[in-house]
């Protein structure tokens, strides 16, 4: 799915159930359990997977996590209890990076996050956990948002997302999937292949 | 090693590629020692399945000895016998708790593939298409087995590979396919389609308690073997009107159950194999539902058609208002391998099948390529081809 995000007029508003986390900064009114925002691109992705909410949150809840399982990120340090610096892959492969702050955290149930002030790639995303119908696990729904940039990493954005953003969103959220249920990510990097005679 | 490549349409080759190593900690690597080419793969061979890969290694049928697992795999040591199931499965998502297993959720990386075609994804397979995960095959010295914990199945000393090899892909296939008919004392079963999944759909039809079990082909050479080998009644569908007959041969009834193991490009010349990808819809193809129109007009009321032949597209003129009138089930679906196999080594151990029947060529992985062009070419002769390293 793909869609405008809202706008600081009509922001995209949803309820939240539970206080903040002490130590979190609250949000402005109207904007709690909402992914933060970039007027830019949205794109949002679900999938339910068979573990409890909490655990799904424990994972997700150390960013350095990430980049385990979401193919981009090269790396997550974390500065402090709300800030972290995330680096991908550039442009030419160098790295890009940008300092993110946590915006929301309610745990076994929400977590958001966005890119702060003069970041080169504005962007945020959030993912919300809720336990699925019986025993089925815990549907997990992901959400970003993000300027395009203009130049070699508009250029970039663009290459990846050629087809349609939500798919690279997909294959995070599936590879988080095989993690959490498997404990592995499937693979055939490394596998037999004919060798050049 | 030597591995069995596809290069393109009727192009297979045997060449040396790189051993598999360890990827994941719920690998297993197993030294093949003895492989199979299915009737699926004559597909791959004519180019008509979409997302194959210049080099890529074929086989999905396949056992052999551990020769190294790593460290989430508790249950397997080398040395150990084990076949493999052809289709990969986690053991731990929604579908492979309800034994679902050909549904697995988390074992194919290009799963968005069939999400596109289908609206959801599929298992992967070994030596498949990329489709089915881009796995390599069997069809080599040795494979790389992910899930090897949740898939391989041991077997004991003392018993012929030949014997347990088809618990891979086929027997379970033919088996599901009975299965699936709910069979009830004093039943009469049809099968189209004489291939080795009809072989094995006719035993097991037998197996589960079946009263008769009747076969339909036109492949002399095959209806031979059902009438001979696996005991049922043929008919030869160009020698004479196959409703007919079946009325003729149940008191005017129809069969309580009928059983397509022909798929998607049946015009009634055989079987065609125990699974298959997208061919129809990538192509913009039909399928051609001879035998499985055939099988929903033949049906007796309130009976169940299940269709282990494969289809992959839309199809036309579906009897669907016959299904309605008659209140048929339809039952179809990969082959859960994983759920079957153990229940089939036993009825392998106790003597009541052995399935090495269907085996009609035994050559070398060497001979790879001139297998697959003489399977191809020869249906009539070439029924099964099992291969050993050398």
């Amino acid at each position: 799915m793909q869609e405008r995000a809202g706008t600081a007029d009509k922001p995209f508003v949803q309820e939240s159930k539970k206080e903040h986390v002490s130590g979190v900064r609250p949000v402005e009114d109207g904007q709690e359990k909402s992914t933060p925002l970039f007027g830019g691109i949205r794109i949002q992705e679900s999938m339910t997977i068979g573990r409890p909410a909490a655990a799904l949150y424990a994972y997700w809840r150390d960013f350095t996590n990430l980049p385990r399982f979401c193919k981009q990120l090269r790396d997550v340090t974390i500065i402090d209890s709300l800030r972290s610096r995330w680096t991908v892959n550039g442009p030419g492969d160098k790295p890009l990076t940008w300092e993110a702050e946590l915006i929301e955290d309610i745990p076994e149930e929400f977590i958001s996050w966005r890119s702060v002030e003069k970041a080169e790639f504005e962007n945020a995303g959030s993912v919300r956990f809720r336990p699925a119908p019986a025993d089925r696990g815990t549907e997990v729904q992901l959400i970003m948002t993000y300027n395009p940039p203009g130049g070699p990493l508009g250029s970039l954005i663009a290459k990846l997302t050629a087809k349609e953003p939500a798919v690279l969103l997909r294959e995070q959220l599936r590879r988080f999937k095989q993690l959490m249920e498997t404990g592995e990510i499937a693979t055939t990097d490394g596998q037999p292949a004919v060798i050049k005679s | 090693m030597r591995a069995t490549c596809w290069y393109g349409k009727q192009d297979m080759r045997s060449e040396t590629a790189s051993d598999p190593r360890l990827l994941n900690p719920r690998d297993a690597i197993v030294r093949v020692t003895l492989t199979a080419i299915c009737g699926s793969d004559l597909h791959l061979y004519n180019g008509k399945i979409p997302t194959l890969e210049k080099g890529d290694i074929l086989g999905h049928e396949f056992m052999g000895e551990v020769m190294e697992a790593c460290r989430g795999v508790k249950n397997l040591i080398p040395g150990d016998r084990v076949v493999i199931p052809f289709h990969i499965s986690c053991g731990n998502c929604f579908f492979c708790k309800q034994e679902l297993f050909s549904l697995c959720d988390n074992s194919n990386p290009n799963a968005a593939l069939g999400e596109t075609m289908y609206g959801h994804g599929n298992a992967a397979a070994f030596g498949y298409t990329h489709m089915y995960g881009g796995y390599a095959g069997g069809q080599a010295e040795f494979v790389r087995v992910p899930f090897a914990d949740t898939g391989a199945l041991k077997i004991p000393s003392g018993i012929p590979d030949e014997k347990v090899l088809f618990l891979s892909d086929i027997f379970p296939t033919g088996f599901m396919a009975a299965d699936n008919c709910h069979i009830q004392p004093g039943d009469t079963v049809a099968v189209w389609g004489c291939g080795p999944v009809g072989q094995f759909a006719i035993k097991s039809a037998y197996l589960l308690g079946a009263e008769r079990v009747i076969a339909i082909d036109n492949v002399p050479e095959r209806l031979a073997m059902a009438k001979e080998k696996a005991g049922a009644e043929v008919l030869n569908h160009e020698k004479m009107n196959v409703r007919d007959a079946l009325d003729e041969l149940t008191g005017g009834r129809g069969p309580d159950a009928c059983i397509d193991a022909v798929g998607m490009e049946g015009h009634g010349d055989g079987l065609l194999g125990a699974y298959d990808a997208v061919k129809t819809a990538v192509l913009l193809e039909m399928d051609r539902p001879y035998a499985l129109r055939q099988a929903i007009q033949a049906c007796r009321s309130g009976g169940t058609v299940s269709v282990p032949g494969v289809y992959g597209g839309f199809i036309d003129k579906f009897p669907f208002g016959a299904i309605f009138a008659k209140a048929l089930t339809i039952k179809a679906g990969q082959t859960h391998v994983h759920k079957y196999m153990k229940r089939l080594l036993q009825y392998v151990l106790d003597g009541k099948i052995d399935p090495s029947f269907v085996i009609s060529h035994r050559l070398t992985l060497a001979d790879a390529p001139t297998a697959y062009k003489e399977f191809n070419d020869k249906e009539a002769d070439w029924i099964k081809v099992v291969m050993r390293p050398n």
